[in-house]
């Protein structure tokens, strides 16, 4: 069937990428069935989804472990977030389209491209253990060589080193954490999976084990360590999909074994998922502000929503485990609405950030500035991403941020203590993290796009090829729909979310369509469509009142400045700068962020130099210190390395008593 | 005794709100004379919840406890914790161990940890006497960690005396408590002797061998 | 009077009464300083005398800089309409709610500054940049308020927590002081009052606001005005609306008639809130300082705190 074919489509692609060689039309066929692949895949998950809700099509194919073959089903769950990977995956492929004649060398990404995009796909449609870990896998291990794809620099390959110790670390924990939910009967089909019984320990090691694997791989603080390294290593194309999507995929990861195959997780852990949400939605945004690479500024960007996104997983685990089932499943449509929006806009960011780099050469937002005029369909379009990104109605970034504040806001209705104490504190968590992401992109847009140029590259910047702009100006179209008609989109998440909190969700009964009222219709109630008309309709109307009372003559000058002419672009704001407030305000205490001036005496004609010095906590403490007690352990064992024969003879001789001491106790027994 | 009604409850629960927002405002200041005021006013507002509470709980004695509050807290010891600092020269900035974006965090977090202590504890009373508890506990424990987190001492003597108009406050929201008069007579004269003892002795033997030129160094907003 | 119609003299109202509040308030600022002042209906003069001018636009402008004093206009303009003044029978008050209003006024602040930042000088980025790190506090302590007044009413409309109250479902609560003091502190911040900034300073380091818009001329600052004028207004129905409801209109189905007189006293009571918010604000300012921009994050920071607070406050007073 469609799925089928296209997947292995994907994977005669990439032995077919291997044999592109250098010429630049066979690259760019790769990237057109990729993106034909890709859209057969998007399609047969929106057929799944539009269908009635039942489990759908399941397949055993004879391969894999000698005693197990491979399961695959296509589920509501593995239908939607299909949708949510394909949207990514088109967008990319199609700007590869025109993106792959950019980068250095395109033989060392087209093989590997759609040997991601097939990983990717195939972990959402594996029913078993085996299968699931093998896609896993592959997804992990073809990003891995596209953040190698540019090896010569130095800090791509520290990156690549980091990403692949945390995908090992984060593949072993899903290893575990599937051995555990299997039992002793080993039984390693998903379906076996559910049906096994768990005892409170083992109960509490898979939790702990899938949020330590998945949300490593999606990003949780403290393992997002590899994430703003090794996304901005990698092709711009690659690094939108990696945020976007891959992140997405880790979450449908930690969705499945938490809602699916678990089943019963307990108030407490849903606490605690939304506080190391909430700690890693401030944390995440605070590193946004304080980074002027365009690129990691927009990886941490993605930790931000990511820890957003797991604050209401959280709360829906919570509320499950206190019988609120309505509230639960609020919570986890929220969850997924925002996993949806994020995918989209942080694809068009990070497009838009390659179509940066492609025109102008540079991603240091110092080198940046004033491209909205030099690139306009790509500015207009960024511009709908940041606002969308900021949580701005009537995008869709605030629907999703809207319903979980709803959800939070219903919070206190459980019964316990902490959750009571614990709900508003995480609520104000997210709600400056949510604030401070609209000060982080209104610094990246205005710095990169607005103003003069920095640079004499931004001042050169050259247009970009239609594909990469008509990708770009569709994703921010979908980003207006999905915040113009959310009524829809709740009542299609309604299907995905019924078996995993068995409850069907009525959004909208009490006002009907336009009205999102998730609760009841005197809760609290948004409506996209009809800000959006009003707010049309307002617009036109004060447009209409200035002109009329008014005269619409312009002169164009230079710019008032208060009277001080400054033709230096030199003189403006630069993304330190306009960080500098908020690194004052909230990076002092945790990220040691301090400003030193260095005056000369007066007659000497040096520069004076201000240096703004800030540490990576958790880098230096947690990651360093880990770093550490290995090579302090490492040099304690390295002594075994220059003993004398007589030390050997001895440990050998050692080992063999205490064995035969062992065999001798038990036969005792 | 006849019963109390519900707005006088919420009255009294309002003026406990603003020694709270006092204790708050105590420490968020980092000018020494702004510390005085704000202090004076919290012993206004703690005059005025003892007044209250005799108006309502029919308590005449208490009346006693309001006037002491207002005459030798709110007057007497702010006025005469100006004209030390004048005559001694101490310099008028305010010293914290912990910048004051986390000292407020903590005092938040200790207004919640007396809600969570009061909740199970009072289960049997009615509401209303819990919710005066739990601001009188959280005034208290305000009152302890400006005591730990200032280094200058005449703002740990304020913190002290903060923290006694948490006890006060209780003693005055519980109805029927005895001996509020001389609890409160007694922890006045302790506080003057506190005050003597700290500045007459510790204060002068530290100050005695310094220039107090040096003293007044200006540490500016961040440490 | 029937939604629809409340609803378009709402939106009209607003505007209307907009320039009035600010020059009253300007007029009771002045006599504190001891001198007579411009009339309170200066402001209408000023923005005609405005629009009347060219506007001058930079050359590095860019259609940014043209678009945002009517996309920030518009999005004012449209979160006062949401809000309830004289009646709560508003036909698009199901569209927005609180959390709803903080995202529109958010979506005004963003287009000012990317305006401030489109033309290139110094002086519009260093208000931008102070203008977010202010709403990066402002914004989560609004929220907070929403939090405890859901909390309390079990809803967060406007127009179903106004009548909640007036149908006697809380009393004096502490929580209700808490919060009150939280969203007066965050409505000094949004809309650019002294302590956080002077709206009548000339000296640019200590601008805030007046940075963002200190390229615009001709009908475009005549927008910007009117756009600071409205969210004043706007902050004033919240504050009056929700802490002192009394005479608000509150129609119910059966009584068709007696619902004019009823919302002829609202717009009464909605008048005279104005005034009194208007004068107590110009009675503040003229106490106290301007404060440091490195302060600011102290104050708001306090505001966040309150409103937590506040949320915390109502399990012990078992309103939860």
């Amino acid at each position: 069937m469609l799925i089928a074919a296209a997947l292995s489509a994907l994977l005669t692609l990439a032995v077919l990428g291997v044999l592109a060689g250098d010429q630049l039309w066979r690259h760019r066929l790769v990237y057109v069935c990729c993106a034909l692949a890709s859209a057969a895949l998007l399609v047969g998950g929106l057929k799944h989804l539009g269908q009635t809700p039942g489990t759908g099509p399941a397949i055993i194919l004879p391969f894999g472990l000698p005693w197990m073959s491979a399961h695959f089903r296509l589920d509501n769950l593995s239908a939607l977030f299909m949708v949510i990977v394909n949207v990514g995956t088109v967008a990319a492929s199609v700007f590869g389209i025109g993106y792959c004649s950019h980068l250095p060398q395109p033989r060392r990404v087209t093989p590997f491209f759609p040997l991601f995009l097939f990983g990717m796909n195939a972990v959402l449609i594996a029913d078993d253990a085996f299968m699931f870990l093998v896609s896993w896998e592959f997804m992990s291990l073809a990003s891995w060589l596209l953040v190698l794809a540019d090896h010569k620099n130095p800090e791509n390959r520290a990156a690549a080193m980091v990403y692949l110790m945390m995908a090992a670390f984060g593949t072993f924990c899903l290893l575990t954490c599937f051995g555990l939910l299997a039992g002793a009967e080993g039984g390693y089909a998903f379906s076996a999976m559910r049906a096994a019984p768990l005892t409170p320990v083992t109960s509490f090691l898979v939790v702990l084990l899938a949020v330590l694997g998945a949300g490593s791989k999606a990003g949780l603080v403290p393992l997002h360590a590899w994430l703003p390294l090794a996304h901005p290593a990698a092709p711009s194309h690659v690094s939108a999909l990696m945020s976007g999507v891959m992140t997405k995929v880790a979450l449908y990861g930690l969705i499945r074994i938490l809602f699916d195959l678990h089943g019963h997780v307990s108030w407490g852990w849903g606490a605690a998922l939304m506080l190391v949400g909430g700690i890693t939605a401030v944390l995440g945004v605070l590193y946004a502000i304080l980074q002027d690479d365009l690129k990691t500024m927009l990886a941490y960007s993605t930790v931000e929503n990511i820890g957003i996104v797991v604050i209401g997983l959280g709360l829906s685990i919570a509320f499950k485990d206190s019988g609120e089932k309505a509230l639960a499943a609020l919570a986890l449509v929220a969850g997924l609405y925002h996993m949806i929006n994020h995918s989209i806009f942080k694809t068009l960011l990070f497009l838009s950030a390659g179509a940066v780099i492609t025109a102008t050469g540079e991603r240091d937002l110092g080198k940046l500035g004033g491209l909205l005029k030099r690139m306009p369909w790509t500015g207009a379009a960024t511009l709908v991403g940041a606002a969308a990104i900021s949580a701005l109605p009537p995008l869709n970034g605030f629907v999703s941020e809207w319903l979980i504040f709803q959800s939070l806001f219903k919070g206190p209705s459980l019964p316990h203590w902490a959750m009571k104490f614990g709900v508003p504190v995480v609520g104000a968590m997210l709600a400056l993290a949510a604030a401070l992401a609209a000060s982080c992109f209104v610094r990246a847009y205005g710095i990169a796009f607005l103003g003069r140029p920095r640079s004499r590259a931004a001042a050169a910047a050259h247009h970009l090829p239609g594909t990469m702009r008509w990708t770009m100006a569709v994703l921010a179209v979908l980003c207006i729909v999905l915040g113009t008609i959310p009524v829809t989109v709740t009542d299609a998440l309604s299907g995905v979310i019924q078996p995993l909190t068995g409850v069907h969700f009525a959004v909208s009964a009490d006002l009907g369509w336009p009205w999102l009222s998730p609760v009841s219709s005197t809760r609290g109630s948004y409506s996209g469509t009809v800000l959006m008309m009003t707010g049309l309709s307002l617009f036109v109307v004060s447009i209409l009142l200035v002109h009329g009372f008014g005269t619409t003559k312009v002169r164009r000058a230079d710019a008032w400045d208060c009277g001080h002419r400054e033709d230096i672009p030199e003189s403006q704001y630069t993304g330190q700068s306009f960080a500098q407030p908020m690194r004052r305000a909230f990076c002092t205490s945790l990220f040691a962020a301090r400003e030193t001036v260095e005056m000369p005496e007066p007659g000497d004609l040096s520069p004076a130099r201000l240096t703004v010095r800030v540490i990576d906590p958790i880098w230096t403490y947690l990651y360093g210190g880990i770093g550490r007690l290995v090579d302090a352990v490492a040099d304690q064992v390295n002594r075994i390395q220059f003993l004398t024969v007589r030390r050997y003879l001895l440990m050998m001789f050692a080992t063999l008593v205490f064995m035969l001491l062992v065999v001798a106790v038990r036969q005792q027994q | 005794m006849g019963a109390i009604s519900q707005s006088s409850y919420e009255m009294a629960h309002l003026i406990g709100a603003a020694v709270l927002m006092a204790g708050f405002q105590l420490l968020y200041q980092r000018r020494l004379s702004a510390v005085l005021n704000t202090f004076a006013f919290q012993a206004l507002a703690l005059a005025a919840a003892a007044g209250w509470q005799a108006h309502i709980q029919n308590a005449p004695h208490l009346y006693i406890t309001a006037g002491l509050a207002l005459v030798f807290k709110a007057m007497i010891v702010p006025f005469a914790l100006h004209w030390l600092v004048e005559r001694l020269g101490i310099h008028k900035t305010v010293e914290t161990a912990m910048s004051i974006g986390w000292t407020m965090i903590a005092g938040v977090a200790l207004v919640g940890l007396s809600i969570l202590l009061v909740l199970p504890v009072t289960a049997n009373a009615t509401a209303l006497t819990r919710e005066s508890l739990a601001l009188a506990m959280s005034v208290v424990l305000l009152g302890l960690l400006m005591m730990i987190t200032r280094h200058n001492a005449v703002t740990q003597v304020v913190g002290f005396m903060a923290l006694e108009n948490g006890l006060i406050l209780a003693a005055v929201s519980a109805k029927g408590m005895p001996l509020v008069v001389e609890i409160s007579i007694a922890f006045s004269v302790l506080v003057a002797m506190t005050l003597f003892g700290i500045f007459f002795f510790r204060i002068r033997e530290r100050f005695d061998t310094l220039d107090l030129q040096n003293l007044d160094t200006f540490r500016g907003d961040r440490q | 009077m029937s939604a629809v119609l409340a609803q378009i003299v709402q939106i009209f109202l607003v505007v209307a009464l907009a320039p009035l509040i600010t020059g009253w308030v300007r007029k009771v600022k002045s006599r504190l300083q001891g001198r007579i002042g411009a009339s309170p209906l200066q402001p209408y003069r000023d923005i005609y005398r405005l629009l009347q001018k060219e506007a001058v636009v930079a050359h590095s402008a860019s259609w940014v800089f043209r678009a945002a004093p009517y996309v920030t206009f518009s999005a004012v303009w449209l979160a006062a309409a949401v809000i309830p003044t004289f009646t709560t029978n508003l036909l698009l008050a199901p569209a927005a709610d609180l959390i709803a209003l903080v995202a529109l006024l958010g979506l005004a602040r963003f287009w000012t500054a990317l305006a401030g930042m489109d033309v290139g000088t110094a002086f519009g980025g260093m208000g931008a940049s102070r203008e977010m790190m202010i709403a990066s506090l402002a914004e989560p302590a609004m929220l907070m308020v929403s939090f405890s007044l859901s909390l309390i009413s079990g809803t967060t409309s406007p127009t179903q927590i106004i009548a909640f109250i007036l149908g006697g479902g809380v009393g004096i609560e502490v929580s209700m002081g808490l919060a009150l003091a939280a969203l007066i502190m965050v409505a000094i911040a949004e809309n650019g009052r002294i302590p956080i900034d002077n709206p009548a300073t000339h000296l640019e380091l200590t601008m805030v606001h007046e940075a963002m818009v200190l390229e615009y001329s001709g009908r475009h600052l005549a927008l910007m005005e009117g756009a600071a004028m409205v969210r004043l207004t706007l902050f004033m129905a919240l504050i009056g609306g929700i802490f002192a409801p009394w005479g608000m209109a509150v129609p119910s189905p059966e009584m068709s008639g007696a619902n004019v007189l009823a919302e002829m006293v609202g717009l009464a009571a909605f008048l005279a809130k104005c005034f009194v918010l208007a004068t107590a604000l110009a009675v503040f300012e003229t106490m106290i300082a301007k404060m440091r921009v490195f302060r600011y994050a102290d104050f708001l920071g306090g505001a966040l705190l309150l409103g937590l607070l506040a949320t915390i406050f109502l399990y012990v007073s078992e309103a939860v």
